[in-house]
């Protein structure tokens, strides 16, 4: 190749001022997990009083992350994510009332359940795209509830599921009444589910999976099967929420049916389009923001919190489309221009 | 060295979208290692062709077999995992993704050090690995779009259009490149002079069917025929 050939390539480039952009955007992304891991040592410090809140901010956190690889990075949509959630919870507090106490096997057999679940019913449904696809997550959800609402002999039905007693974590540390164990121990599994989903979202099958959500066909023709990916992410996912419902009922002692709600599966759906889909951190960031919002507005107006919540989603998809976490992207074009 | 994979045989091809049929009763063949341009006026069925190859429409009849293996009853992803690789007309990058993570999705389980094969036959490539697939020029992502289908290591790679909107030098560039290939290739290309001057043989299309096929060099000197098929005749 002539060297004339290759300084007139350089006249059909754009600016090299482009590259810049991808490197800020992964320096910032490699940033993240030493940030949340600082910001959530500070807030155990900083708010003693909150650690049950914050303890659910974690484990919802994992549960929206779950939502962000399915729907982020596979453009599966779905409003049925719950349905891993809430078995991930009922199957953990299942065998810990009857079978096991250890809090790390506890995780381990919420996300084999909500890892299942989704592997199932994913073969089954993701066939379908756009709004059928929609209306399937939606039925799964139900049934899912409506099969633990009546085996009300092993999830309590209505009630709820109690008695939930871990044994201390590592034979050590106990889950004391403060919740210091719990939140701390929360948010090392959240640190755990990003690092490996990030993971995830990097390798080939991420890329891949990434691929069908732009164009299936050019997987298809690159010799991936789109579909075989979707299900796989799909129960990968699972497994996350599984393990996400498992830390709800590990650190908080109870599971009810709401955890495996359609209504759950939607305020996920608010939590990431709040924050930002497809960027892994943004599903923390939306979590993070929804739910103290929701925390505080409630004590202040406990009847028409949801009305704040409302417009400030409002406000976050008219003024910023890609979510909170978007701000990111302005401040890189900002450092560009 | 000959190669002995890439046979391809297409007979009787009928081919459309759905029920409509845009392909005619195809036949000709490619012989392994061999170049083949495939010609015609816009809208004559040659995209069609190699969409149907690749399995991206409906067929209606007739057979494409690579190395004696029937590949018609087959989906896309099969065909490609059996040895068909494609550079479609839109190029299709995956703007998301950056140039590195384009190429990765056409490895096929390769490990990521083969990478080093697309950065070698496209050095402008591994410059710009790190920048998002949505932010190269054109003639980049033809670059990137032969590069990644080349990673899956097909024995015949169908290329629609790869010169379409670049500039002369880049045209000489990526022509270049493919000219190191052993591969078989199936060229749909407008630039006919350039077409020819690349391939072996041709095939011209005319409303779906084949109305011409012999030796490219042949059809080169021809101006009637090329006249009277595709509307140009050529410099001497």
């Amino acid at each position: 190749m002539s060297g004339r050939h290759m300084g007139a390539v350089a006249a059909d480039q754009p600016p090299q001022v482009a590259a810049r952009g991808p490197r800020l955007r992964r320096t910032l992304g490699g940033a993240a997990v030493p940030l949340l891991a600082a910001a959530g040592l500070a807030a155990f410090w900083l708010f003693p009083n909150d650690l049950g809140l914050m303890t659910r901010i974690a484990a919802t956190a994992l549960y929206v992350l779950s939502l962000d690889l399915v729907l982020g990075f596979g453009g599966i949509a779905t409003l049925g994510q719950a349905a891993m959630f809430g078995t991930g919870a009922y199957a953990a507090g299942i065998a810990a009332v009857h079978l096991v106490s250890d809090p790390l096997v506890l995780l381990a057999v919420g996300g084999l359940a909500g890892g299942l679940v989704a592997l199932v019913t994913g073969a089954l449904i993701l066939h379908a795209r756009g709004l059928t696809l929609l209306m399937l997550t939606i039925a799964v959800v139900q049934i899912v509830q409506e099969v633990v609402n009546k085996a009300r002999d092993l999830t309590g039905g209505s009630d709820g599921l109690s008695g939930i007693e871990p044994s201390p974590l590592f034979g050590l540390f106990r889950f004391d009444m403060f919740g210091r164990t719990s939140y701390l121990f929360a948010l090392a599994v959240l640190l755990v589910g990003v690092l490996v989903a990030r993971r995830i979202v990097r390798s080939p099958f991420g890329l891949a999976c990434r691929g069908v959500k732009e164009d299936p066909l050019r997987v298809a023709a690159l010799g991936g099967s789109p579909r075989r990916y979707l299900v796989t992410l799909y129960a990968v996912a699972g497994v996350f929420a599984g393990v996400a419902g498992a830390l709800t009922a590990v650190t908080s002692g109870i599971v009810g049916l709401d955890s495996v709600s359609f209504s759950w599966s939607a305020e996920a759906l608010v939590m990431l389009v709040l924050g930002g889909a497809g960027r892994l951190v943004g599903a923390i960031i939306g979590t993070v923001a929804f739910m103290t919002i929701h925390h505080v507005m409630a004590a202040i107006d406990p009847f028409h919190w949801m009305l704040f919540i409302g417009l400030f989603l409002m406000g976050t998809v008219l003024f910023l489309p890609g979510g909170i976490a978007s701000l990111a992207d302005r401040f890189i074009k900002g450092n560009r221009a | 060295m000959r190669r002995t994979e890439g046979t391809l045989e297409i007979t009787g091809l009928t081919a459309g979208y759905g029920e409509t049929r845009i392909v005619e009763d195809l036949t000709f063949t490619v012989p392994a290692g061999g170049r083949l341009a495939l010609l015609g006026r816009n809208g004559m069925g040659k995209t069609t062709t190699l969409a149907t190859l690749v399995g991206q429409t409906t067929r209606h009849a007739g057979s494409i077999r690579l190395d004696g293996v029937e590949l018609g009853g087959l989906n896309s992803s099969a065909r490609a995992a059996a040895g068909l690789g494609y550079v479609p007309q839109t190029r299709d990058i995956f703007r998301s993704l950056t140039v590195e993570e384009n190429l990765v999705t056409g490895l096929k389980g390769r490990p990521r050090s083969a990478l080093e094969e697309a950065y070698a036959l496209f050095p402008r490539l591994k410059e710009r690995r790190g920048n998002g697939g949505g932010a190269l020029s054109g003639g980049e992502q033809q670059m990137l779009s032969v590069a990644r289908a080349l990673l899956g290591r097909p024995t015949v790679l169908l290329l629609d259009e790869p010169l379409e909107g670049l500039a002369p030098v880049i045209c000489d560039q990526l022509m270049h490149a493919l000219a190191q290939l052993t591969i078989t290739l199936i060229l749909v290309e407008q630039q006919v002079d350039r077409a020819l001057d690349f391939a072996q043989s041709a095939v011209i299309l005319e409303r779906g069917r084949v109305v011409h096929e012999g030796a490219a060099a042949a059809l080169r000197d021809d101006h009637a025929l090329m006249e009277r098929h595709l509307g140009v005749a050529l410099a001497v």
